[in-house]
């Protein structure tokens, strides 16, 4: 089972979150695919720890989980905030500093 | 591996998965009679008598009129939400019974030795926490896409009171985990092997370590609030919240949900058993002196088969054929497990399923003991007293374990 | 044809799948929901390439906890459809071509550096090395991450927190 499927499948997923975070105009789904993208990374980090037969990959892809459940939490209040004071959740609605 | 065994593997296993779920479901079924004959008789009445002999084919009526009731949607209601949220919550929670050891031996299906159970995965305890994890999105769910105030507050509340009191469940368990070592069920079994002082079997609940006494406790708790049942059903009790989150379904999606809470209540008191009651051990010791426990599994059966027919002979009715029929055949099953070839192979199940039965009791008895708890007094609960008191036992237990080390 | 290989391009389609419609739906719940299948569809992966600790993790935390925030929020802040709006022609002609074009050059020049490198055996209790790892080698980070997730924690009550008066006569509007 070639390790090479296994990135260009966390490649392909990488692609898909930078196109729905180019393209979408929901916070909420650019959120979304902000996190496709980590777990197209922790893919990544999987398929490496198992060809190089270290478990680093394994312990990067704890911390990666970690760390964006830290940016979630701050990120959605952020977002409650916004959508409290804007009353819109979109991405264009949201570009002035003052109302 | 050639291929012919590699066949026989995956047909015994499947073999295994039917009868599996033709036992879970049927155990969801009469649960749901337990549960109402020991309601009836803690509140001072009968339960139902009139369905069959003692109420035993009120389950079958109950079945029936789910079927055959009418099957409504709500207008504006989300439809492929709706329809996937009742399928999450049984699927997940039947799913889980696949990872639970009933019995030390292995069994010969198609002349291939399979151990009794589905899946014996190296993280089995971390797999049955993970469906019950995502559990919490049928729920979740099943409130959002109802389009009803009543749904999506009950549904909130739900996932919310869920979430939390997953957190206490599994940081009860990690007494557990620092005493054997491993995620692996039918291991942790094993680890609880053994009499202490000789007579005193050492399960984790009297563990010579540390007993587990403050992570049943929680456990038991967190267990109760994650399956939603009383005292902590505020967010689906009639008199509070109409039905909560099921309240927009009906016939057959509301009996998925039904069941997938019975299932539920199932897998967590199989799993309390097997973590804290060691499982299927037999909880006297194999010593020669003690071979007459051995004989009690087809002494039970016998004498509810005697009990059984004595009973039918009350009865007027038809019940005068089949309750001695079935008494019959208990004592048949009875004599069947004396056999010198079954009577080993009985004993983990039995054992088991005793100690299943047991929980699931306690469970029933809580629910039509104790009044129901207030949102805001369950989440405080949950979060400010379930969740220290659980971290105390982590701490206490790895103190324990490092100083007998 | 290894059983291997077919589930893992059974479990590919349903990840890229899963990740399209993310991409694709109008409502956020829709999409919430399809990135819960790709994480689960992930975690498959993951016992695939034999870490079942992360994969279990992976559920648990991921697709258990940090996405039911996420269903929350959406509902909490009851995010409908997205509005119709039609692409500008730069963004339909050249963009949409474009991303396309990089989906595909990505995955083939990460397949085309790699495609010599085989997975290597795994030891057996590989969740007691990760431990060893994450307790002595790591132990630094793995503290730092629990003041982060203090820190998370207090971040979001404060922001989230109404303040008195204002809010409320800002909502009536």
């Amino acid at each position: 089972m070639p390790i090479s499927y296994y990135l260009a499948l966390s490649a392909v997923l990488f692609g898909l979150g930078v196109i729905g975070f180019v393209f979408k105009r929901n916070i909420i789904t650019i959120f979304m695919s902000i996190e496709l993208m980590l777990n197209a990374v922790n893919l990544a980090f999987i398929a490496f720890a198992r060809a190089l037969g270290q478990l680093q990959g394994q312990v990067f892809v704890f911390f990666v989980i970690v760390v964006a459940a830290a940016e979630a939490a701050v990120g959605l209040a952020i977002v409650i905030v916004i959508a409290r004071n804007r009353q819109s959740l979109n991405v264009e609605r949201i570009n002035l500093l003052k109302l | 591996m050639n291929d012919s065994l590699a066949y026989s593997i995956l047909l015994a296993s499947l073999i295994k998965v039917l009868v599996l779920l033709f036992l879970v479901l049927t155990a969801v079924a009469y649960l749901v009679w337990f549960e109402r004959k020991v309601a009836a008789r803690i509140q001072g009445r009968w339960g139902p008598y009139r369905v069959g002999p003692h109420g035993l084919l009120q389950p079958l009526a109950d079945g029936a009129k789910f079927l055959l009731k009418e099957d409504t949607t709500p207008a504006g209601a989300d439809r492929l939400l709706y329809f996937t949220a009742p399928v999450i919550t049984l699927t997940l929670a039947i799913s889980a019974i696949a990872m639970i050891p009933f019995g030390p031996a292995s069994v010969h299906i198609l002349g291939v030795a399979t151990p009794l159970v589905i899946a014996n995965i190296n993280v089995g305890l971390l797999a049955i926490f993970a469906m019950t994890s995502i559990g919490v999105y049928g729920v979740a769910l099943a409130g959002w896409s109802s389009n009803s105030k009543y749904s999506l507050l009950g549904g909130l509340r739900s996932s919310a009171q869920m979430i939390s009191y997953e957190l206490s469940l599994t940081l009860s368990v990690v007494g557990i985990l620092l005493l054997a070592g491993t995620f692996n069920l039918s291991e942790l079994i094993l680890r609880q092997d053994g009499f202490t002082w000789g007579y005193l079997p050492k399960w984790n609940l009297l563990s010579p370590t540390f007993p587990q006494v403050l992570g049943l406790f929680c456990y038991f708790i967190a267990a109760i609030a994650e399956t939603n049942r009383a005292p902590f059903d505020l967010a689906e009790a009639e008199s509070e919240i109409v039905a909560g989150y099921h309240t927009e379904y009906s016939s057959f999606k509301f009996a998925m949900f039904f069941m997938g809470e019975y299932a539920s209540m199932i897998t967590v008191a199989c799993l309390a058993s097997i973590l804290f009651l060691g499982g299927w051990l037999s909880p006297f010791p194999q010593t020669p002196g003690m071979d007459w426990t051995r004989y009690i599994p087809a002494a039970v059966f016998a004498a509810s088969g005697v009990a059984l027919i004595l009973d039918g002979l009350h009865h007027r009715s038809f019940a005068r054929i089949t309750l001695p029929l079935l008494g019959l055949i208990l004592g048949a099953l009875s004599f069947l497990c004396l056999q010198p070839g079954i009577i080993d192979y009985v004993q983990g199940p039995f054992w088991f399923l005793t100690k299943v039965l047991l929980v699931l009791f306690v469970y029933v008895w809580v629910r039509w003991t104790l009044p129901r708890f207030r949102y805001d007094q369950l989440m405080r609960f949950g979060w400010k007293v379930l969740f220290p008191v659980a971290l105390l036992n982590v701490v206490l237990t790895s103190l324990a374990v490092v100083i007998r080390r | 044809m290894t059983p291997q290989l077919v589930i893992f391009l059974i479990l590919a389609a349903i990840t890229v799948a899963g990740a399209v419609s993310v991409i694709l739906q109008r409502e956020p719940i829709h999409s919430a929901i399809s990135l819960i299948t790709v994480m689960i569809a992930l975690a498959g992966l993951f016992l695939l390439l034999e870490s079942e600790f992360i994969a279990a993790v992976q559920i648990i935390v991921y697709a258990g906890a940090i996405m039911v925030l996420f269903v929350f929020v959406i509902m909490l802040l009851n995010a409908g459809a997205e509005e119709r709006t039609n692409m500008s022609s730069m963004a339909r002609y050249v963009g949409v071509p474009l991303a396309i074009f990089l989906l595909i050059e990505l995955a083939y020049q990460v397949g085309a550096a790699t495609s010599s490198m085989t997975a290597q055996p795994v030891a057996e209790g590989a969740t007691r090395a990760l431990s060893m790892l994450l307790f002595q080698d790591f132990v630094f980070p793995f503290e730092l991450t629990s003041i982060l997730i203090l820190i998370a924690i207090l971040g979001a009550l404060v922001l989230a927190q109404r303040s008195e008066g204002a809010p409320a006569q800002r909502a009536q509007q």
